[in-house]
């Protein structure tokens, strides 16, 4: 993980814990997700697709220097239930993006929440659903103590 | 255009040639919105009568059982270890899923979800199980699956369940080929409970019983039993007969709980388009598994 990254507001354990991404396509194995990372930057793409919607951002990190980061949310449909839409974001447009980054320390994620400038929050849990509620997987090293078939 | 292919078409016409009592009978009864709240004053069941759209009760996780089915989630906990045959094992051990006690990274799965190959039944009603649309006459019943926009049809008119063969089903003295979504027969066991049987998938190169690799066969039969509780909810029961796979049935799903949904509620596309799907594994799924990987079973 790029430590030095000054668009990193917010590295914390268990934070947004409450508002796991819902997910279904694939595991959590390459997630670290004991991890939140907030960080500030502006859209480049906005990818409305399956499997997996991905948002494309630029930050800048402690030496100004331009950091590129994609993170997946859920598909298109999920998102439309959770109020995400084709035009919820375009180029240039500033963000504040809540993910849960990868294990190999690459600028990937996957996306908890996003703010925009004016307030306007998008989450990735439909309120007043837990985690089990919603089908989430996350925190799926819960796994590894279970036996093997 | 001679390689489009004629499902969306067929669904058309088949969706046209309902009957129209069918598809407003919802309509007529159900105000927008109204199924979103538990009704305990919901009417009675109508009738033979499962149409409508229906959306798991319990939120789209239910429907989602990313771990496996719903009654048997692929947890490792030892009440909801399947009864595998020999060869059921060394099938599942070959499977690698990205969900599940054996679950591998996103550069090594062999799901054929994955590569847009049709998901197959039962799996359909195991993986993203969401706005599902059904439709009847007093012929048939289509199911319409929001996930991979797939259909069935379930025969009502009285006809035989085909005959499981060599190489396919036995239809009256025709060999027919297996089947993605298998060939199926329905009957009404009481005023509300339609009884389906299903035989004639495809074999186990082709489909995954679940998102975490168990397996199922050629020779596999389902039952899945649609016992619509009142006008707004629906319970669906699955049961799983693969002796190939399985040493004894075993249920899938118990009771599931569905709500009808507003009749106007349009419903998303859901699809996998191969083009996509390779976009993202190289902008997300590869770079994001670099270096991350491990075998399979590990």
């Amino acid at each position: 993980m790029r430590k030095s990254a000054i668009g990193v507001l917010a590295l914390a354990a268990g934070l947004l814990g409450a508002s796991s991404p819902l997910f279904a396509h694939h595991g959590t194995a390459v997630l670290d997700t004991s991890k939140t990372l907030t960080m500030k930057g502006n859209v480049t793409e906005w990818d409305w697709s399956n499997p997996h919607c991905l948002l494309q951002f630029d930050i800048k990190d402690e030496s100004g220097q331009k950091v590129h980061w994609i993170a997946e949310t859920q598909n298109p449909a999920e998102m439309v239930s959770l109020g995400w839409g084709k035009d919820s974001f375009k180029p240039g447009d500033e963000v504040t993006v809540s993910l849960m980054p990868v294990k190999n320390g690459r600028p990937y994620g996957r996306i908890k929440q996003i703010v925009l400038p004016d307030g306007k929050t998008f989450v990735t849990v439909k309120e007043g659903l837990t985690p089990k509620e919603i089908g989430d997987s996350s925190g799926g090293s819960k796994f590894e103590n279970y036996p093997k078939q | 255009m001679q390689n489009r292919s004629p499902a969306p078409v067929m669904v058309l016409v088949a969706a046209v040639t309902f009957s129209a009592l069918a598809f407003g009978q919802n309509a007529q009864t159900q105000h927008p919105e109204a199924s979103k709240v538990q009704n305990a004053t919901a009417a009675p069941a109508p009738f033979h009568d499962i149409s409508g759209t229906w959306e798991p009760a319990g939120g789209p996780g239910d429907g989602i059982q990313p771990y496996g089915v719903k009654a048997m989630p692929n947890d490792g906990k030892p009440e909801h270890q399947l009864p595998y045959t020999p060869y059921g094992l060394q099938t599942y051990k070959s499977h690698r899923a990205l969900i599940g006690p054996n679950e591998v990274h996103l550069t090594s799965y062999n799901d054929p979800r994955d590569t847009c190959e049709p998901l197959g039944f039962p799996r359909a009603n195991f993986y993203n199980l969401r706005e599902t649309q059904i439709m009847q006459n007093e012929y048939k019943v289509a199911i319409l699956y929001e996930y991979g926009e797939a259909w069935r049809v379930i025969w009502t008119d009285g006809r035989e369940l085909p005959k499981l063969v060599d190489g396919g089903v036995l239809v009256g003295k025709e060999v027919r080929e297996p089947r993605f979504y298998g060939y199926s027969v329905g009957k009404w066991v009481d005023d509300s409970t339609l009884v389906v049987q299903t035989v004639g998938m495809m074999a186990e190169d082709r489909v995954w019983l679940d998102g975490t690799g168990r397996p199922i066969s050629d020779q596999l039969r389902v039952e899945e039993r649609f016992h619509r509780v009142n006008h707004d909810r629906m319970e669906l029961t699955v049961t799983i007969d693969d002796p190939k796979m399985y040493t004894k049935p075993w249920i899938a799903m118990n009771k599931f709980p569905l709500r009808l949904q507003d009749p106007h509620y349009d419903v998303t596309e859901m699809y996998c388009s191969p083009s996509e799907m390779e976009k993202y594994n190289k902008l997300f799924g590869s770079p994001a598994s670099e270096g991350a990987d491990k075998p399979p079973g590990q």
